[in-house]
């Protein structure tokens, strides 16, 4: 661990103009914001992060969970991820965020642990964690360990020559099935990004993970009103039953009526760079009756382009399963 | 000594006594010791497996906030090889010392060490000391076949009749390769040592699972005899041998100590405990069983070979209990070794007879299938009469009786063996069997026992509780002998200045150390009992000591308990402070001529449930039924069966070292990438001892149960996923991929 410098923001605005100095709000940034801390500190730890400042943004009256205006919800960067799966209203009108955040990590990290620094999580390739590895990622231009290397949890869409690692969140998976919008405060002003535009594939610059520019302080995020009569889930595979990054996951919403799939959103959590929404997927099963043959053309739909490495091949199978159990639990909620 | 049958204390459930420090914080663990004037060493690791340092350039980060020194090669001072001994004494993994030569031979190895106030600026100055290297290609290779060997042919570790000719000529066959990859010890208490030199004597508080072996290793490496070095281990956050032997960084500490007159706290990190302190090795193990229609096997053949490291030999010794294990007229185990780029392996729970048991018990769970036979009758048809090794009888074993006993228990009359057959709630269910064993022994022991005016007793051993229950054990046995309640005996054990004790290592503590303590507190009561009849206001005074009894912590005339007095009564007359008396036992390790075999046997039953259509697979049940002898504290003697059998699942499922083969470096090196079995994995447990006496081993009857619990688990799970799936996983561990209906792709 460097040296930091730790100064604390009273306002939104503090906040922003002392991040403004970064050079860049991605990876490398030298100014950082910490709330809780639980991936930042741990980067810090192992030198993979080595900001010269943290600014503390505890303070800021960003930790409400509320409805919005239009019936949909606000949630403030600063809730907690144990307060948001717990929610009344997540629980019962977003479930497949509440599944989701539950599924992951300890209770003591989903007690420390926001809603936007979940957004921001970074990923959990064992050569983008050790600084004697060659990682595109975190040394733009040294090379990637991990192919050819411990690829086994790694991605599988959404790859590059570059990088190949995988998103770990649970959160954002549910978010990207609910279309979450992003928003932002910045040295411009406030702006509102959907999160399906909010991620970046690696490419060529895997260092850049997200649209954020330096002085950017995700404030809240907002969910709409749901789709009268929709239903939701989330499903998480990985090796041990907690406790465990997913292997593969699943975020379903889905709306019938009747037999017809008339609503539906589907995202993947484990295979992709970044949280992969299966636009592909939700074609193929618009308008389509509910049964498993469907689900299962969708599944291989979702799964078309994957490109596997030299150890998770398994994962193309295991995410279609994934993606066809959920989507019929979720189809046969009353 | 005679048998001790009858007690009120020994074999009854108690509370550990050294629980309530646990809890509330108080007891000190190796690295909550801290001294005025204290430094904190932290290591520099080698980022390469083979090599040579070409370049050590550490100006930046001397001239860092707060460092005291920067050590190498160059200015460490000496530090000595330990001379080759016999049995238990001045054993040491890694025979080099840290420094010696610019040599790297494995990732991480320590190539400098960085002291400084705090351990964040020790950090920070060993992150800035550059290492320039000449790289060379590493071989961390986890596959053994094909590998050349140390010797020029594999060792033969045991053998009788004519093995090979009886394979040629088998009814029925059965041939597989099984591997275990490397496996790491994850203790919650990281190694550490805190090193304390006054100018002459060093005392070392370690994370010692032998504090006695821990201060000869040290005095050997530091070049001083062994009375200029004490070393202390109070209590230990648990070690599965990876804490038995002494690891480089207590030299580091104790060097750094040394050099500069001042305490020194080194505390190795997660990330070094994959590297620098050893591991159980990647095993490979091919075993071939043959067997008459019947079932009685004819031959039975095992050769393992497992990794080391470039500088040490380290034997698995996976066939040790393969020549008694199931009776056969042919036999043959051979063992060899293949070097790699990795640091030097060493005991984890259960070495040898763990991985041996995996592929031993697959292999009869394979015969059993291809002879359509049940495979707990087929282990009942080939249990042996004597040790047809050693051609000697057993001292106490009941195998059967564990198998039938745990067939009852788990409901295994009710098992189909049809592959997919049983299901329960929409999940399929498998069920598997294994039988286990472990060896028992007695290790020489000294203690001793003092009675107090005050009321309580004392005994002293240095050994140390491992976190098994030996604090609470051996409180029970003085009880047992004085009836002094446990509540007012003070244990005192981890200090190697204490009389000397065996190592908390091959489940043989108990075995071994309570006939000592038992011996030191009947020699206390002797000399108790001449103070009750040569004190002067003495109401035995004159008495023979023979004419009286110490009985419920008083003194009296032999059957006349309207005669007593509290002992602390006769040591106030006697004007003593207190009577002590000293204990010692003998071994049974390595006897040249052993009458009996002793061993402690068992049987694991496991259930998974298995789910096709999202590849879940759970162990959701084990009934396992130890014989272990006699059980003197049945509360944490089922607490290490129960946390064995977990640690089996991380075994079977989860836990695997993953070594890059380029970089050779072990690359899952944390608590998140190696997957250990964590609390919600935790089956429903159910443990049996059969709890019957082994007086041939001492006079308690007691063996000990540390490791057998891990044993055979792994196989019972394989078996059953085997009956769940049809698919027979023989590379631990089980992954979801290797259930999946598809190509399995090869490491690039």
């Amino acid at each position: 661990m460097e040296l930091f410098q730790l100064v604390t923001a009273q306002t939104v605005s503090d906040a922003v103009k002392a991040q403004a100095q970064s050079a860049t709000a991605q990876n490398g940034a030298d100014i950082r914001f910490i709330a809780g801390g639980t991936n930042l500190v741990d980067y810090m730890k192992l030198n993979v992060e080595r900001p010269r400042q943290l600014v503390d943004i505890n303070r800021l009256p960003l930790d409400k969970i509320e409805r919005s205006s239009d019936g949909g919800l606000k949630i403030g960067a600063l809730a907690r991820n144990a307060d948001v799966a717990q929610d009344p209203i997540v629980k019962e009108q977003y479930a497949v965020l509440s599944q989701a955040l539950l599924s992951g990590a300890s209770p003591q990290l989903r007690n420390m642990a926001t809603t936007a620094g979940n957004l921001l999580q970074k990923t959990r390739c064992v050569y983008y964690r050790d600084t004697a590895s060659a990682c595109n990622k975190r040394q733009p231009g040294s090379g990637c360990s991990a192919i050819g290397g411990y690829n086994r949890p790694l991605a599988i869409l959404g790859t590059s020559d570059h990088c190949i690692a995988t998103n770990p969140s649970d959160q954002n998976v549910a978010l990207m099935a609910l279309e979450a919008v992003v928003h932002i405060e910045g040295s411009n002003g406030q702006r509102a990004v959907p999160i399906s535009e909010f991620y970046l594939l690696p490419g060529s610059t895997p260092e850049r993970e997200t649209v954020l520019q330096p002085g950017d302080l995700v404030t809240h995020i907002t969910l709409l009103k749901p789709v009268a009569g929709t239903k939701s889930g989330y499903l998480k595979l990985r090796d041990r039953a907690s406790y465990e990054f997913a292997l593969a996951s699943a975020a379903i919403v889905m709306k019938k009526d009747g037999d017809r799939i008339s609503y539906v959103r589907v995202a993947m959590g484990g295979v992709g760079t970044r949280p992969w929404r299966a636009s592909e997927a939700e074609k193929m099963l618009l308008g389509r009756s509910a049964t498993e043959a469907n689900f299962r053309t969708a599944a291989e739909a979702a799964l078309h382009g994957a490109k596997p490495q030299s150890q998770n091949g398994f994962k193309v199978e295991l995410a279609k399963r994934c993606l066809v159990h959920t989507m019929g639990q979720v189809s046969q909620i009353a | 000594m005679d048998e001790i049958s009858e007690s009120k204390i020994i074999g009854v459930a108690t509370r550990r006594i050294d629980g309530p420090l646990k809890v509330s914080g108080a007891a000190m663990y190796a690295s909550d010791h801290s001294f005025p004037g204290l430094l904190y060493a932290w290591p520099v690791c080698a980022t390469i497996a083979k090599g040579s340092v070409a370049r050590l350039d550490t100006a930046e980060a001397g001239k860092m906030t707060g460092v005291a020194a920067i050590y190498h090669r160059a200015n460490i001072g000496n530090l000595y090889r330990v001379p080759p001994a016999a049995g238990f004494s001045l054993i040491i993994d890694e025979k080099r010392p840290p420094f010696e030569d610019d040599v790297i031979r494995y990732y991480g190895q320590y190539i400098a060490v960085v002291v400084a106030n705090t351990v964040e600026q020790a950090r920070a100055a060993a992150e800035r000391v550059k290492v320039t290297y000449n790289r060379e290609k590493p071989d961390a290779d986890s596959k053994m076949t094909g590998s050349p060997l140390t010797t020029d042919k594999p060792d033969e570790k045991s053998k009788r009749g004519d093995t090979a000719a009886a394979l040629r000529s088998a009814k029925v066959k059965v041939d597989n390769v099984y591997s275990i990859p490397a496996e790491t010890h994850n203790p919650i208490e990281l190694h550490a040592s805190v090193a304390v030199y006054d100018g002459q004597k060093f005392t070392l508080y370690e994370t010692s699972q032998a504090v006695v072996n821990h201060r000869d290793v040290l005095a050997q490496v530091l070049g001083v005899p062994p009375e200029q070095v004490q070393v202390i281990t109070r209590f230990l956050g648990s070690g599965f041998g990876g804490k038995l032997w002494p690891w480089p960084q207590s030299a580091l500490a104790a060097a750094c100590a040394r050099n500069l007159n001042r305490p020194v706290k080194l505390v190795v990190s997660r990330q070094m405990m994959f590297q620098t302190v050893g591991h159980r090795p990647a095993i490979e193990q091919r075993i071939q069983l043959a067997a008459e229609p019947d079932g009685k096997l004819t031959a039975l053949q095992q050769d393992y070979v497992n990794h080391t490291s470039i500088l040490d030999d380290y034997d698995e010794g996976c066939g040790e209990v393969t020549p008694f294990m199931y009776s056969t007229p042919n036999l043959l185990v051979t063992g060899g070794l293949a070097r790699r780029n990795v640091g030097n392996p060493t005991a984890m729970r259960g070495p040898g007879a763990v991985p041996g048991l995996f592929a031993l018990e697959s292999g009869m769970d394979e015969l059993a299938v291809s002879l359509k036979m049940d495979p707990v009758q087929l282990r009942l048809n080939n249990e042996p009469e004597i040790d047809e090794s050693l051609r000697i009888p057993f001292s106490s074993r009941h195998m059967k009786e564990c198998l039938t006993t745990g067939a009852e228990k788990f409901g295994w009359a009710n098992r189909t063996p049809e592959v997919g057959s049983m299901r329960r709630d929409g999940l399929t269910l498998g069920w598997g069997v294994a039988a286990c064993s472990w060896l028992a022994a007695r290790t020489e022991a000294e203690a001793s026992v003092e009675l107090r005016q005050d009321g309580t007793a004392r005994v002293a051993c240095g050994t140390q509780d491992i976190g098994g229950g030996t604090y609470t054990i051996l409180a029970q046995i003085v009880s047992h002998e004085t009836g002094i309640p446990v509540s007012k005996i003070n244990v005192v054990l981890g200090d190697s200045a204490l009389p000397s004790g065996p190592i908390s290592g091959g489940s043989w503590v108990t075995a071994s150390v309570t006939p000592a303590v038992l011996d030191a507190a009947r020699n206390a009561r002797k000399t108790l009992l001449l103070a009750a009849v040569k004190s002067d206001n003495s109401p035995f005074k004159g008495k023979k000591p023979d004419d009286l009894e110490f009985v419920d912590a008083m003194v009296r005339l032999k059957g006349q308990a309207q005669s007593a007095v509290p002992m602390s009564e006769i040591l106030r007359i006697a004007k003593v402070s207190s009577v002590s008396g000293a204990g010692k036992s003998q071994g049974t390790f390595g006897a040249a001529k052993p009458e009996f075999s002793f061993h402690s046997y068992g049987a694991q039953f496991a259930e998974v449930t298995w789910q096709s259509e999202i590849a879940r697979l759970r162990v959701s049940r084990v009934v396992t039924v130890i014989d272990a002898g006699r059980i003197i504290n049945p509360r944490p003697a089922q607490n290490q069966i129960e946390g064995a059998v977990v640690m089996g699942v991380g075994m079977a499922l989860f836990e695997e070292t993953i070594y890059d083969s380029r970089s050779g470096a072990p690359i899952n090196n944390n608590l998140a990438d190696y997957v250990m079995a964590v609390n919600a994995d935790t089956p429903q447990i159910d443990v049996t001892f059969l709890d019957y006496p082994d007086y041939k081993l001492n006079p308690l009857g007691v063996r000990g149960v540390g490791e057998i619990g891990l044993a055979g688990v792994a196989a019972a799970i394989t078996s059953a996923v085997y009956h769940a799936t049809g698919i027979r996983v023989r590379d631990l561990p089980v992954r979801i991929e290797d259930l999946l209906p598809m190509a399995k792709m090869s490491i690039a």
